[in-house]
């Protein structure tokens, strides 16, 4: 994946386009008076087919904000979200909900992410199941097919996700994720929950998806050493704002912003060789 | 299955427990029946003391309650002294007419918090979902005994529904479909005092449960595969926010049961409420202990009915793993 968005010809089309996206958030303190929190302020950036964007910045920088008014689960206050043709930040409540289901949004706790009280089979199925036509055959063929794809063993297909370990759930979201064939993946923090080894495993996991299936991401993070890994390219979010955009390579060795290198400093030295590897 | 034998041994239990408590209690307070009779000059010692002893009230405690148990298990209850005749059937269409007027109460109730409260949660913090929280709170703020004279009032002044009993006065005469109607008619108004004692605490808590369930990633992703609204708040939230609802509506029988005996006794509804109180004053012992027993069975009745329901709801009680 790495390498190839920006070597490919520079005509093709983003899949997504951002211009100039604001969020207002209103907060009410105790005693009355309005309060405006500006969650995103005039963010633009586009994703190429097939390539990964990396969001990175710290706690309280937006980057939630921006994965929830991409996913179509928040309107904007003001700004575009080309997808596919369609202003999705600007059209009515029903197109929205047809557009959601490509745009796929993966979130940081994978205990919470997962119906509770539903077992895996149910999980996997869930919009297909609520939709009320299915054919259960059909489903489990399907369902055992995305378990494998995410690598997690059709066993666990009767079990409540309680019964499962925290690297299980996480392949679980991202294999419902794909249950819809989105062409948009966004990772909000969704290895920020797992411990070092089951990051790894996960990362290795999303590479590989997007090697058989070709999908776009948007990888959000306060770790840009992941983000480096993952990503083409890296944005970097300070107070709403994106200060600092470029080629992950560009970014990890030359920061040119405060917050990069803050980011940077609170990365524990990589020592990687993919990191290092030139950039054509 | 484990989970639901278990839970039965307790209900028997509290049972068992509940009758020895309730015989004690009676048994230990000052005076009984009896010493009324004894103050009475046209009644002799010597005859005072043969019906003492004829009702056993010359044993032991424990060996009347053995008596007690043991007549039980035979379906009898005792002898009410003061309507002269055994307990069980007095107590059993007492037991009947409170049984029907709970279970209304309380279907009525869920049925109109469960909708109002997803209503308000779907609004949380907007203008709609606080009129109806400061509604709530002030219905919650306003005693049962205020709210039943309340209705009491309306009753009399307007006419428009009868002031008492459950039916009129030539009930046997109707054909059936309207002794149904005539029975409708009467229980509108301990109903209604019954579901607006229960209904804000219901409607709050369903909001809550449903407020946190709203919030949940998994609800979010699950707008995000792109399903209608009303599936998502009805089939999906609905049902993930129904744990801690289900416990409250064990608990809600118990309160409305409660409930019930006092706003019986107000509105004259002839259940057990009216019964029992006659019947503490008159210390007519085995129809306390009887109809103490049957509100904890309606009580525990009510607790089993949620345990089965969450039994069948929760797949975490289902696997043994986590009840064992």
């Amino acid at each position: 994946m790495k390498s190839k968005a920006f070597t490919d010809d520079q005509n093709m089309q983003p899949l997504i386009r951002v211009e100039n996206l604001s969020k207002l958030h209103e907060r009410r303190s105790l005693a009355g008076a309005r309060e405006e929190v500006r969650a995103l302020d005039g963010v633009s950036f586009g994703i190429l087919p097939g390539s990964t964007l990396a969001v990175v910045g710290e706690s309280g920088s937006g980057k939630s904000t921006l994965a929830s008014c991409l996913a179509c689960l928040e309107f904007p206050t003001a700004g575009n979200i080309w997808f596919d043709g369609t202003d999705v930040a600007a059209v009515r409540e029903s197109l929205r909900r047809q557009v959601r289901p490509q745009i796929q949004l993966i979130f940081q706790d994978p205990a919470s992410s997962l119906n509770p009280g539903w077992r895996t089979l149910e999980i996997l199925l869930e919009p297909v199941i609520l939709q009320g036509k299915f054919n259960l055959k059909e489903m489990r063929r399907r369902a055992a097919s995305l378990l494998e794809r995410v690598g997690l063993s059709s066993e666990i297909m009767n079990r409540p996700p309680a019964e499962l370990s925290g690297g299980q759930r996480q392949r679980l979201a991202i294999a419902r994720a794909l249950t819809l064939e989105p062409k948009l993946l966004i990772l909000d923090e969704a290895l920020s929950a797992l411990d070092c080894s089951v990051q790894a495993q996960i990362a290795n996991l999303l590479l590989e998806l997007q090697d058989s299936l070709g999908i776009t991401c948007l990888f959000i993070s306060h770790d840009l050493a992941m983000a480096a890994h993952l990503a083409d390219e890296i944005a970097v979010m300070h107070r709403g704002r994106i200060v600092e955009q470029g080629p992950a390579d560009r970014i990890l060795k030359h920061p040119e912003h405060e917050t990069t290198r803050q980011l940077l400093a609170a990365v524990p030295k990589i020592t990687s060789g993919e990191q290092g590897a030139p950039e054509k | 299955m484990r989970f639901l034998l278990r839970r039965l041994a307790h209900a028997f239990l509290l049972l068992v427990g509940v009758s020895i408590l309730a015989f004690l209690f009676t048994a230990l307070a000052p005076g009984n029946y009896f010493d009324e009779m004894r103050l009475n000059p046209q009644i002799s010692p010597e005859s005072v003391r043969a019906l003492r002893a004829q009702y056993g009230f010359d044993k032991p405690l424990p060996v009347r309650y053995a008596d007690w148990l043991n007549a039980l298990f035979h379906g009898e209850m005792g002898f009410s002294f003061a309507n002269n005749g055994p307990v069980a059937p007095l107590l059993l269409t007492r037991a009947r007419n409170t049984l029907l007027l709970t279970i209304t109460a309380t279907l009525l109730a869920w049925g109109i918090a469960l909708p109002l409260g997803v209503w308000s949660a779907e609004r949380l913090g907007r203008t709609p979902d606080r009129l109806l929280s400061w509604g709530t709170a002030a219905l919650l703020v306003v005693p049962d005994l205020a709210l039943a004279l309340g209705l009491l009032v309306l009753a009399v002044r307007t006419g428009w529904f009868p002031t008492g009993g459950m039916a009129s006065v030539d009930f046997e005469t109707l054909s059936p479909l309207k002794k149904l109607r005539d029975l409708a008619w009467h229980m509108i108004l301990p109903a209604t005092a019954l579901v607006l004692s229960a209904l804000p605490l219901l409607v709050r808590h369903v909001r809550a449960a449903l407020a946190e369930v709203l919030n949940a990633p998994f609800l979010l992703a699950a707008v995000g595969h792109g399903i209608p609204r009303r599936t998502l708040l009805y089939r999906y939230a609905l049902p993930a926010a129904a744990n801690p609802l289900i416990a409250l509506f064990g608990f809600s029988i118990g309160a409305l049961l409660s409930g019930s005996l006092l706003i019986e006794v107000v509105m004259s509804w002839p259940g057990l409420g009216p019964l029992l109180l006659e019947a503490i004053l008159a210390r007519d012992l085995y129809v306390v202990v009887g109809g103490v027993l049957f509100s904890t069975l309606f009580l525990v009745g009510g607790n089993f009915l949620a345990d089965i329901l969450l039994f069948w709801a929760d797949p975490r009680i289902r696997t043994e793993r986590s009840a064992g």
